[in-house]
């Protein structure tokens, strides 16, 4: 059961949750144990026609000629498609926010990029129709050079993968080969640092393995429109690629989803709709577009695979003065969503610490892999792994517990952290009480007084506190940091109160909640940490 | 060339037509319409066609549709007796076995399997019962303690 602890931050909280806390049905459970709930496969249309992949058995290969003609006479064959037939053969998911090139066909051309690429699509009357004429196509390759390790793509003379970005990284702002953060002189602190710590921590792509693979089944309307019934975690987002894909207005397709086998990011690549709707269009029947367990494993986009390295400079006394990160996201053959991957994983460095010295350098490369897509933090949890690795290795250097070496480091309200935004609403310190009370996991009574609301700002990270014998950040960041007196109290501004309409609540620390106006309980923007206006 | 196949599907009498090699999976999805039953590698891994088949937790995907003639097959489409869930049902709510839902048919099964010959089942028997069974969501946990509770008679829903 949830237990709410409603003791931290007490003073703060003028909630009084009707939900939270209490158990709630799913409205979709009694479908799920009763298997009535409707996945896009349990849809039934008569003369539902087939259409299956075939895929390319090389990581890198030319294209030089396909020959389907016996493919085409194959019993219950109704239509081949080719590159050619896809009206719009180019796309990147993320065009439709104009972010990044189109850089990935439907149906390979000329390339192909990855083993798994699609080549050919057969429409048939029964998916083994489909696969047996599969088998009597003949396409010859000439296979390439394949490139598979990120710091290889990026080496002088690497073989080029993805003919829009032929450097091998994704170009931000159509400029820049990487993400790029700076904050402090990362190299100077090295030098004053009694211990650097350089570490290497690499995690391989992981298969999101739903139960039910992705999948869609598009059906011709009455009106020229078609339905599309699909697996699809992106509802709308999957609707406008296809439309793309297909040149055709959105207001032709009508998506119908919601209802998903697990996806866990896997079902964000409108794989299998823009197919699907294309094959329906050209033979005006319905068509499923399945994609086998083998194709979800070799041809659905994993999480990609990301190399990270991270060299911290500690003090004995466990202070971490400065961090430097270079991590290499690997993208696959396409961009897909990796190119986002890369800017959360800047954004999320050096991590829920206050370091004074930050330096990182975030590449999204291309590489002879299945491209990459979106999994549960993508971008983020590699690179968790990594620095809690390197953080119970700092620990372990300097003989400080693991969890007492976190709080010591942890944001504190009023640090700045190394992306010029001040830290608001911190609660790691608490958090790591909480847990090593459930644990019981020892920890020294200054760790256990320690508060997130207290030494943080200037303190820490600007001077002049005992803690801070770390060099200064470089002038650059001290510019960065708002020329506002760094907060002593943590009570709420009374100018606060005027915007809201309950009074400002009791100037305690710890008021009992029973103790606040009946009328404050409405005060939900105040308590949201969207708009960061909890505790400041 | 197509082979009449007859067999009984949650107590009720059926039959079809299946082309030559159909599986069981196949005829149940689109020849009698029970689509309870899930499909999730069609090859025999993932657990999440199961079906009883005279009491015995099976496969439906790589089952010869054929060799079921004449065969009492049970899908979670006849667990439910009238208004009333079987218990299993009832504690795969109450206990938030079910994320996605995908392997919940097969997985209710297996697990009614194991009730069925074994009332009283330790933890260890009820992962055992549920080991040729893929879940991506829950991370099995509430799924045992849910088989528990069922055991137990534990339904806690309340009125």
């Amino acid at each position: 059961m949830l237990e709410l602890r409603k003791d931290i931050f007490a003073d703060e909280r003028d909630d009084n949750l009707k939900e939270v806390g209490k158990p709630t049905q799913r409205q979709d459970m009694l479908g799920h144990v009763t298997g009535t709930s409707a996945y896009y496969d349990d849809h039934r249309f008569a003369n539902l026609l087939h259409l299956k992949i075939l895929r390319s058995p090389h990581a890198h290969a030319r294209i030089r000629s396909i020959d389907d003609a016996a493919a085409a006479r194959a019993p219950g064959v109704k239509r081949i498609i080719r590159a050619a037939d896809v009206p719009v053969n180019l796309n990147t998911l993320l065009s439709l926010i104009q972010f990044g090139k189109d850089d990935e066909p439907s149906l390979a051309t000329d390339v192909v990029r990855y083993k798994g690429e699609p080549v050919v699509a057969i429409v048939a009357t029964s998916e083994r129709a489909a696969l047996e004429a599969l088998a009597l196509v003949r396409v010859s390759y000439e296979p390439l050079p394949a490139v598979f390790d990120v710091e290889e793509a990026l080496k002088p003379g690497a073989v080029s993968v993805n003919a829009a970005y032929p450097k091998n990284t994704f170009e931000y702002y159509n400029k820049y080969d990487h993400q790029k953060l700076r904050f402090g002189d990362a190299d100077a602190a090295f030098a004053q640092a009694d211990i650097v710590l350089d570490e290497r921590y690499q995690m391989s792509p992981i298969e999101h393995a739903p139960t039910e693979t992705n999948g869609s089944i598009a059906v011709p309307d009455t009106n020229g429109r078609f339905t599309v019934y699909t697996s699809t975690q992106a509802l709308f987002f999957s609707l406008d690629t296809a439309a793309k894909i297909n040149a055709m207005p959105s207001n032709q397709l009508h998506f119908i989803g919601g209802t998903v086998g697990g996806g866990f990011g896997g079902k964000v690549d409108t794989l299998t709709e823009p197919l699907a709707i294309l094959a329906a269009r050209l033979t005006g029947a319905p068509v499923r577009h399945r994609l086998s367990r083998h194709e979800e494993m070799q041809f659905g986009s994993p999480r990609g695979g990301e190399r990270i390295y991270i060299k911290d400079g500690v003090m004995r006394d466990g202070r971490i003065i400065a961090r430097k990160v270079r991590a290499y996201f690997d993208s696959g053959a396409y961009t897909r969503l990796s190119s986002y991957a890369a800017v959360k994983c800047a954004a999320h460095i050096p991590g829920p610490y206050t370091i004074p010295n930050v330096y990182a350098d975030v590449y999204c490369v291309y590489t002879n892999r299945t491209p990459a897509t979106a999994m549960r933090g993508f971008g983020v949890t590699a690179l968790d792994f990594a620095l809690e690795c390197q953080m119970d290795k700092g620990a372990a250097a300097v003989g400080i517990d693991p969890l007492e070496y976190r709080m010591l480091n942890a944001y504190r309200d009023g640090d700045m952290k190394a992306h010029r935004r001040e830290a608001k609403n911190c609660a790691l310190i608490e958090c790591a009480q909480v847990a090593a009370g459930k644990a019981n996991w020892p920890l020294r009574d200054e760790f256990r007084r320690m508060s997130s609301r207290a030494g943080g700002g200037a303190q820490r990270t600007g001077g002049g506190a005992d803690r801070t014998r770390a060099p200064a950040p470089a002038a650059a960041a001290t510019r960065a940091v708002p020329a506002t007196p760094q907060r002593v109290s943590y009570e709420r501004p009374a100018a606060a109160a005027p915007t809201q309409s309950p009074p400002p609540p009791p100037r305690t620390p710890s008021p009992p909640p029973a103790a606040q106006p009946a009328g404050s309980t409405h005060g939900a923007p105040r308590f949201s940490s969207v708009f960061g206006t909890r505790r400041r | 060339m197509k082979t009449p196949v007859q067999f009984r599907l949650n107590g009720e009498e059926v039959a079809a037509f299946a082309e030559n090699g159909a599986n069981l999976l196949d005829v149940l999805r689109e020849s009698v319409g029970d689509l309870s039953v899930k499909g999730g590698c069609w090859q025999g891994t993932c657990g999440t066609c199961t079906v009883l088949i005279d009491g015995a937790p099976r496969l439906a995907c790589i089952t010869l549709a054929e060799s079921c003639a004449g065969k009492s097959i049970e899908s979670v489409a006849g667990l439910r007796r009238g208004a009333d869930l079987h218990p299993l049902q009832s504690a795969f709510m109450e206990r938030f076995a079910a994320q996605c839902g995908y392997c919940t048919p097969g997985m209710l099964m297996a697990a009614k399997a194991l009730l069925d010959r074994n009332p009283n089942p330790s933890r260890e028997e009820v992962v055992d019962a549920i080991a040729g069974n893929i879940c991506r969501c829950t991370g099995y946990e509430p799924i045992i303690a849910a088989v528990l509770d069922a055991a137990r008679g534990e339904d806690r829903r309340r009125a």
